[in-house]
């Protein structure tokens, strides 16, 4: 991307010879990844549910369908922001709720059960996947209860707290002498 | 040269880059001693702040060694001289720098038709702050180029060691002209949202300016210990009701003036609703900022006072409550700060020991720890208040 932006910049302005590492890992690249892969399915349920009911012999579910697309899109969303992990977190959730959908496909009667099943081990596998990244991508945030260094000598006033808070008042005092309240 | 360099959401580097050149007859070139980290950085860490792109160095908190100059310096500085940048860029020419407006300098912005189309009216040149505000390389780097560097500098005398001057490019000037647009008077309370380096600097200029009582919010222990130490009065919001506190300190009456050193990125909480849904909303791009702090310092601030948002915000805020703004008759005062008005003054101050800004600094690294000191401070690891950099 740098070279491309090496370009555009003014002439004279620093320019990337060598890029350093960067600190975003594997893990960062799988949230990504996942958050495009939602916002695609959740495109597709979206706009053409028909096609994804009629591959799994579920005519009449269009509406779920649609809904599950609005659920994928925002999790996908959520999954590429930066907070990739409550995103990740949703879309294992999700998981879970298309595994219950589509076991409620798989009866006896359906003659499209052998998609059902191919699609219910897609979904563990991405869940696996899900699961994996929202695992690796944990913030790392100290606990709300982790101990802290607390800086009660830090004042900032050399001569002393109560010296400032004197002086504060004085020049204060004398700023407003005279001024009706 | 090293330098710190943004790559796109969350991904800042230490490059190797080509070292800075004159452009410009009215430019000097430093070799940066210290640089810091300013919480606004983190905005654009997050890339919350349209206007990046990839190959931008970093960094608006900066001071050096003056090692070359242009022609068109005018004997103003010359090599070997110490100076404080300002992370405004000014021309000290035109008619907003002459008022002392500096911040909206009129000759700076060298891609003002950008900010023309976004905020109506372009406002200064920033060091490392997105191409709305001219796309300059920052100083989070080993040299940096100033531009109009006969106006753009703050010239510092020798003795007095880097991390007592450096705050002067920013943090403290922006928390003193937060305090000092409140108008403070001897009877004030005057009540700070977010103890980060900004609400820090803002307390103790409250305390310099005469503010009768201070109240200090935030919900991490370091910060408020730290504001404490500074002569606050302190509210935990993760454990007490903010305005419910406000309240007990201010016999009813509510804080006559309030000052947001918060900014766009509020925290997010489940017991503050309106917090959730900002954060949904930023997500989803339907709003840019998250505003809960001006929400509840229009509710909880006395009739008639002012409010003072030095916090940065980028873009658009929704359901701000414009009828209780209005009828209670507040007055919001904000903008980037006008360094060079204010740095004369609190150089001497420095220099006369009333204040040390240093007392901030929790962390000092290498500029090749960069990247993870962005990490760092985001993550409020380590009780991290303020990172300072050493190229």
């Amino acid at each position: 991307m740098f070279h491309f932006s090496n370009i555009v910049r003014t002439k004279g302005d620093p320019q990337i010879i060598e890029a350093g590492p960067t600190l975003k890992g594997p893990a960062d690249q799988l949230a990504r990844a996942l958050g495009w892969f939602s916002i695609g399915l959740g495109a597709m349920e979206l706009l053409a549910p028909r096609r994804i009911t009629e591959t799994l012999g579920m005519e009449g579910s269009e509406t779920l369908v649609r809904a599950f697309g609005v659920r994928e899109i925002l999790a996908g969303v959520m999954s590429l922001s930066v907070d990739k992990n409550a995103g990740l977190w949703a879309r294992v959730g999700g998981d879970g709720l298309d595994a219950a959908a589509l076991l409620s496909g798989l009866t006896s009667d359906n003659p499209r059960k052998g998609n059902i099943a191919l699609a219910l081990l897609l979904v563990g596998g991405i869940a696996a996947l899900d699961y994996r990244a929202a695992q690796d991508t944990k913030p790392r945030r100290p606990p709300p209860r982790a101990k802290r260094r607390l800086y009660h000598d830090r004042s900032g006033f050399p001569k002393g707290l109560a010296a400032a808070k004197e002086r504060g008042k004085s020049l204060i005092n004398h700023a407003t002498a005279g001024v009706a309240s | 040269m090293k330098a710190l360099v943004w790559h796109g959401k969350e991904d800042i580097r230490c490059d190797t880059v080509t070292d800075p050149e004159i452009q410009d007859p009215r430019d000097a070139i430093i070799k940066v001693t210290s640089c810091a980290i300013c919480g606004s950085d983190l905005h654009l860490f997050h890339n919350f702040i349209p206007g990046m792109l990839p190959g931008d160095i970093m960094g608006h908190e900066t001071m050096g060694e003056v090692v070359e100059v242009g022609s068109g310096v005018d004997g103003k500085l010359k090599k070997g001289d110490r100076i404080v940048v300002p992370f405004t860029i000014i021309c000290g020419e035109c008619d907003q720098c002459k008022r002392g407006n500096f911040s909206v300098c009129e000759t700076t912005n060298r891609k003002r038709y950008l900010a023309d189309k976004v905020f109506g009216r372009s406002t200064a040149g920033l060091f490392g702050y997105t191409h709305l505000t001219g796309g300059y390389p920052g100083g989070q780097a080993e040299y940096l180029r100033v531009p109009f560097a006969d106006a753009t500098h703050i010239k510092v005398p020798e003795g007095i060691p880097d991390e007592q001057l450096l705050f002067l490019s920013d943090i403290f000037p922006t928390g003193w002209q937060a305090a000092a647009q409140c108008d403070i008077e001897p009877t004030d309370t005057v009540a700070i949202w977010g103890c980060g380096p900004v609400g820090q600097m803002a307390i103790r200029s409250a305390i310099l300016l005469g503010a009768n009582q201070v109240i200090a919010i935030d919900c991490l222990p370091e910060r408020l210990s730290m504001a404490e130490a500074g002569g606050a009065t302190t509210i935990n919001f993760e454990t007490e009701s903010v305005i419910a506190r406000l309240d007990e300190l201010t016999d009813g009456k509510g804080p006559e003036k309030c000052i947001d050193c918060a900014g766009m990125e509020s925290h997010v909480m489940a017991s503050q609703p309106d917090t959730l849904l900002d954060r949904a909303k930023q997500m989803m791009m339907l709003e840019s900022d998250r505003p809960h702090v001006l929400r509840e310092m229009i509710y909880v601030c006395r009739a008639g006072g002012i409010i003072s948002v030095p916090g940065v915000y980028s873009g658009f805020s929704d359901k701000l409550p414009m009828g209780a703004f209005m009828n209670k008759g507040l007055t919001m005062r904000t903008g980037q700060t006008h360094v060079n008005r204010w740095t004369d003054d609190l150089l001497r101050r420095i220099e006369e020991g009333e204040i040390d800004p240093s007392f901030v600094i929790t962390h000092t690294a290498p500029l090749e720890q960069g990247p993870e000191m962005y990490q760092v401070f985001r993550d409020k690891r380590d009780s991290c208040v303020k990172v300072v950099l050493k190229p």
